[in-house]
């Protein structure tokens, strides 16, 4: 159900950019006036998010053990997997966001005859999820070479490592093999496990196909149905520069691409694709695990008024005593 | 809002990051492409036209020098009849640059702004017009 609506949502957006994209009176909308909502809605509604996120108050530290905590000189405490400084949790992150560590422990549980139940390793969704996310950065880099001009060293290296092969002209960019076999196969693995096509939801379908859209168009352009590069590097800057020209003359194909990042772009903020921002709000990765080291006082704790015992036996200690009763302030 | 003085300079970071093609260019006003076409070769010919239409050159002239390549090197074949019927002769260097001497202004100019660098010159010649 969802698969099928994604789906559609998908092909109709590409049906609508290319059937946008010969009528003049389109052009200016699918080309500026979109791509410049977008940029507005992506940019505040992003920080409106981490705002709102940032109200949540995270008094105590969550320690997800994966590691021995600081404790006796003699322990051997694990680092990064249970930092007690800032300096761990730093390390811990950066691993976290440029390896994806807590995906690679990643396990398959199954229940097999016995009935005995088995974790296995399953690295597949590590792998794919990485080699996903770099290639997208890649692309997404190489391809300032559209909005700037004099190209950056960075911009110019990333691209002579990506094209080393040097296969066919123009050539071939090894992020897009990469990109396109990494989200298919993220992708299917929410069609073919069935436990998984049981949890997905059409927000889980309609980024990847979105995703395949992009990259099948761009490939389309790239290695097909070429399109006019100078136009789209004119157009590319005059957004940039915010004097904007409507392009012309390059294919609908472009309209296309342009249309479904727009899309994408703009569904960014308010879908789950915003792990972009949470990743670096992980609860369970950005704090120390120092809960016993540290006196954490949680904010909303409401003013209680105390009773100790002490006060307790120094308001009724007489009537206490009356009847009997052992006092605490004797008995020493 | 709780952090502050963590989520604001990461946001901050953030926002410049993304927006840097947005400030990058910042003051700039040369021309985006800025390549020459007219050479006095060009200026010569009766009709300014080029091998296949200006359109396709544009977009796809890297395809027409590739099967170019293959017919000669793989064909043996050494002549090609144009969309309108024309005969080149397959050459980079005699007929490409025959007409486009000015390959540093041309063929250069508009590659070094799109970030494309063929190495066919490591063994095919340019014009001498720029082997300076
Ligand atoms: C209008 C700008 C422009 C002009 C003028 C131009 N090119 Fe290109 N050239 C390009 C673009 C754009 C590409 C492809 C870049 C891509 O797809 O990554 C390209 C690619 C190439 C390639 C393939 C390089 C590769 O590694 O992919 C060759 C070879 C080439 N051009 C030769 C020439 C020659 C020879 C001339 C001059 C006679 C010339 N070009 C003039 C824009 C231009
Ligand atoms: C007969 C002379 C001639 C030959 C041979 C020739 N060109 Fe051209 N080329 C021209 C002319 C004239 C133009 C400009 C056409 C126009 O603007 O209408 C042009 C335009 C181009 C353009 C587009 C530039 C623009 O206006 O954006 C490219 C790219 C190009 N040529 C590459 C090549 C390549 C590569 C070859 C070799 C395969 C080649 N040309 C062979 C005459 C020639
Ligand atoms: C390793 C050296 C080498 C490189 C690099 C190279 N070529 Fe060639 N190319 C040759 C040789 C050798 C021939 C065959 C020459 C002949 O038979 O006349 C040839 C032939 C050609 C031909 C047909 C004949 C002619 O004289 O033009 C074209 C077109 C051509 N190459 C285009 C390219 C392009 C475009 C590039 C850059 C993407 C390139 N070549 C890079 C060696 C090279
Ligand atoms: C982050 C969002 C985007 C993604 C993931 C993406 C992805 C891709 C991919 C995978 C390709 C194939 C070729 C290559 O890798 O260079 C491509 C090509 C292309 N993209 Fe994008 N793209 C994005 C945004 C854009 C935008 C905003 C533009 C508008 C200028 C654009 C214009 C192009 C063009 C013109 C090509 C053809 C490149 C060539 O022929 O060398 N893309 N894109």
């Amino acid at each position: 159900m969802g698969l099928k609506a994604s789906l559609i949502i998908v092909l109709s957006l590409v049906a609508l950019a290319s059937a946008g994209a010969g009528v003049s009176f389109f052009q200016p909308l699918l080309a500026v006036v979109i791509p410049y909502m977008v940029l507005a809605v992506f940019l505040v509604g992003l920080c409106w998010r981490v705002f709102k996120w940032a109200q949540a108050p995270v008094p105590f530290r969550i320690p997800t053990t994966a590691g021995q905590q600081k404790s006796f000189s003699w322990l051997k405490a694990n680092k990064l997997d249970n930092p007690s400084n800032t300096a761990g949790v730093i390390g811990r992150m950066l691993l976290e966001i440029l390896l994806f560590r807590s995906l690679f422990r990643n396990t398959k549980a199954e229940l097999r005859k016995g009935p005995k139940l088995t974790y296995g390793w399953e690295k597949w969704l590590w792998l794919a999820g990485l080699l996903f996310h770099w290639s997208f950065l890649v692309v997404a880099i190489r391809h300032l070479r559209f909005f700037i001009q004099p190209i950056p060293a960075l911009v110019r290296f990333t691209e002579g490592l990506d094209g080393f092969l040097q296969l066919g002209l123009p050539t071939v960019y090894i992020t897009d093999v990469l990109l396109v076999l990494a989200v298919t196969y993220l992708f299917l693995r929410r069609i073919v496990i069935p436990q998984l096509r049981y949890i997905s939801l059409p927000a889980d379908y309609f980024p990847l196909l979105m995703i395949l859209g992009i990259a099948f168009s761009g490939i389309t352009m790239r290695y097909f149905l070429r399109v006019d590069l100078g136009a789209v590097k004119e157009f590319a800057v005059s957004l940039a520069m915010f004097s904007p020209k409507v392009p012309e003359g390059i294919g609908a194909v472009f309209y296309v691409h342009l249309f479904l990042v727009s899309v994408l772009f703009i569904y960014f903020s308010f879908s789950k694709l915003m792990h972009m921002g949470g990743v670096f709000l992980s609860p369970t990765r950005n704090l120390a695990n120092n809960n016993r080291a540290k006196r954490h006082i949680n904010p909303w704790n409401y003013p209680v008024d105390v009773h100790s015992y002490a006060e307790y036996e120094m308001e009724f200690g007489n009537k206490m005593k009356g009847a009997g009763l052992p006092l605490e302030k004797e008995e020493q | 809002m709780y952090d502050a003085g963590k989520i604001i300079p990461g946001l901050i970071i953030f926002l410049i990051l993304i927006t840097f093609p947005l400030w990058y260019s910042l003051g700039q006003s040369a021309p985006v492409l800025g390549y020459q076409v007219e050479t006095p070769e060009i200026e010569q010919l009766e009709e300014k036209e080029c091998v296949e239409s200006v359109s396709y050159m544009r977009a796809s002239h890297m395809r027409l020098l590739d099967d170019w390549r293959n017919e000669v090197v793989r064909n043996s074949r050494r002549t090609y009849i144009n969309n309108a019927g024309k005969t080149y002769e397959i050459s980079l260097e005699a007929t490409c640059f025959g007409c486009h001497t000015n390959k540093a202004d041309f063929c250069d100019t508009c590659h070094s702004s799109l970030n494309v660098e063929p190495d066919c010159w490591n063994c095919h010649s340019e014009p001498k017009e720029s082997q300076l």
